[in-house]
């Protein structure tokens, strides 16, 4: 059996000599390889020794004799660890926020009646509408008045609530058969021990989609950060290794800018070759967040 | 007893029309009070940082200082006008434009690809998808980092590599000719994998029997995909494409860290603009102008294609 069969063993019959669809996967093929340079030209990079010279920069085929110099330098010239710290206090601070917002709002919505729901309902959905990158200008000026101009607070606070969210966790709530919720009720639960020890765990799968997204998403922003961050120390990963590349770039360190690249993306480039199905799904329900 | 209930019963019924309204009223202000309690936490801060902002951005467009310490004064619509008269702005809607074209139909085409050939899950495809949809994870940062040395002219990746091929090696980044079609193609690299899930998901939508039945009609697979395949992906289809459309606005660091714009205005888009003029010139009443006339054609086109998608759930 060769490889071909193998892949088409279970389409129909009367379609495996068809040929379109075979060279449809063959230029898929080509091109999921062509997506793998970059990371693959980042790896041989970081451990090309600097005396291979600027030419062989450029070479795919790792050198002979690999080097740790290039993970060394960018270290301890980037203050990695520094900006590591900071954009985990972003993404941490966020998430926890966002799960107390998210968790009492998604239940409201989910069930309770309440006068003006349907307007409150529209005003959450406004949020996804308004592209909250957009927003910079006038978020900045607020974030100054309250006193958050280069504070890792004033770079958190936009996201605290979350429309996505709270739409995601009314459809995990609804799902819960109000049974459950009854047996409490009689047992003389008040309110916020019902979400708390009877919807949050049974929803936890939503949860973690939604902590997927939050997390990746903040890890990656940059333009925000950057406009509210001033303080050298406070920078994180994203706007860290911006200056770093625009310095390692003017002395054409590019090895060290292979090694700064993949220390920034490593930890979600792990967990997600860990969980790649939960990031998969919980990326295709994130469609407009 | 029973008999004096219904003489009791005109007595309420006769109280003055408003009390009964704002009785009900606040009656069912306190029932709903325990649901506006929980929704409080979130609707502070869509207030300050959603609506809020919005708010601002009409007040501020409309006010101007003649030094960033001067006091501000009323310009009405002026600033909508400086900025529609600035040709930094102009060309960066006309860049903006052909930028959200020339990302958004081939990652969208490459995309519907992807998910053709990888449309069956095996440990082969699922390798693929991975593969794929790798650059969605990194930071638009980082993908820039690495594409500055793909590009840098003579010892980059795409010069050591195909430079032989080309009669002139051409300065990627640095043409005001090419350098928005490089910064287009990092965008193509890192977005063509997240529309290739939708499309992935909306594959999954399409009935396995009709297909067969195609096949015994003896279609070929161009008819099933121009006849089966494609109308059944048309809601993915524009979804993907209003996804794309606000990308090729709000994801632009890229512009930030390899080209800041240039050369010569050449990769200036929407974003940097509002970016420049709010903390390069200190000139917020331009800033938000920009920002303004950038949301409402947002809003109309997401509103309006949020209303051919219910149509057309609607009409199913």
């Amino acid at each position: 059996m060769t490889l071909i069969d193998w892949l088409l063993k279970d389409a129909p019959l009367a379609t495996r000599r068809e040929i379109t669809p075979k060279l449809g996967f063959a230029l898929t093929v080509l091109l999921a390889i062509v997506w793998l340079i970059p990371f693959l030209w980042m790896g041989v990079a970081t451990l090309r020794p600097a005396s291979d010279g600027i030419n062989l920069m450029a070479e795919l085929m790792p050198s002979l004799k690999p080097t740790l110099d290039n993970v060394r330098d960018a270290w301890e010239i980037g203050d990695f660890p520094r900006y590591t710290l900071n954009t985990m206090i972003i993404c941490t601070g966020i998430l926890l926020v966002q799960f107390v917002t998210i968790t009492l709002a998604g239940f409201a919505f989910a069930r309770l009646a309440f006068a003006g729901k349907t307007l409150i309902f529209y005003l959450f959905l406004m949020q996804l509408m308004l592209v909250p990158v957009l927003l910079i200008v006038p978020n900045l000026s607020l974030v100054a008045q309250l006193g958050l101009y280069d504070t890792l607070t004033g770079v958190m606070m936009p996201f605290f609530a979350s429309a996505f969210g709270t739409f995601l966790m009314r459809q995990a709530f609804e799902a819960i058969p109000t049974e459950l919720e009854d047996a409490a009720l009689i047992d003389g639960a008040s309110l916020l021990q019902r979400i708390r020890h009877i919807y949050v765990p049974l929803s936890m799968p939503s949860f973690s989609a939604f902590a997927i997204i939050s997390v990746t998403s903040h890890w990656n922003d940059f333009l925000w950060p950057l406009m509210v961050i001033n303080s050298p120390d406070k920078r994180p990963l994203t706007v860290g290794l911006s200056v770093f590349t625009a310095t390692a770039e003017g002395t054409q360190a590019w090895g060290t800018i292979a090694a700064g690249t993949l220390m920034v993306i490593a930890p979600l480039l792990i967990t997600f070759l860990i969980f790649q199905k939960r990031f998969i799904s919980s990326f295709v329900t994130s469609g407009i967040k | 007893m029973s008999l004096a209930e219904p003489a009791a019963l005109p007595v309420t019924t006769s109280a003055s029309p408003r009390l009964h309204i704002l009785k009900r009223f606040t009656t069912g202000f306190k029932a709903s009070l325990p649901a506006y309690l929980l929704l409080l936490p979130s609707l502070v801060f869509l207030a300050l940082f959603t609506y809020g902002a919005m708010g601002r951005v009409f007040v501020d467009a409309l006010y101007q200082r003649a030094t960033p310490r001067a006091p501000v004064r009323f310009v009405g619509l002026d600033n909508i006008a400086a900025v529609l008269a600035d040709s930094a702005f102009t060309g960066a809607v006309v860049n903006n434009l052909v930028y959200a074209v020339g990302t958004a139909v081939p990652s969208i085409a490459l995309a519907l690809l992807f998910a053709l050939a990888l449309s069956r899950t095996n440990a082969v495809t699922s390798a693929l998808r991975a593969a794929l949809f790798l650059p969605v994870l990194i930071p638009m940062v980082a993908a820039s980092a690495l594409f500055l040395f793909i590009f840098l002219p003579n010892v980059g990746l795409l010069d050591y590599y195909i430079g032989g091929l080309l009669p002139v090696l051409p300065n990627w980044l640095g043409d005001s000719d090419i350098a928005l079609y490089a910064i287009m193609i990092i965008t193509i690299w890192k977005n063509a994998g997240y529309y290739m899930l939708f499309f992935l998901a909306g594959l999954q939508a399409v009935p396995e029997d009709v297909m067969e039945a195609a096949h015994l009609d003896g279609a070929g697979p161009y008819q099933r995909l121009r006849h089966i395949i494609l109308p059944e992906l048309k809601p993915t289809f524009l979804f993907v494409t209003v996804i794309a459309t606000l990308n090729a606005v709000t994801q632009v660091d890229h512009v930030f860290v390899m080209t800041k714009g240039g050369p010569s205005n050449a990769t200036n888009l929407v974003l940097f603009y509002i970016y420049q003029q709010a903390v390069e010139h200190y000139d917020i009443g331009k800033a938000s102008a920009a920002t303004l006339l950038t949301l409402a054609a947002l809003m109309s086109l997401t509103a309006l294609s949020f209303r051919t998608m219910a149509n057309r759930e609607g009409g199913r």
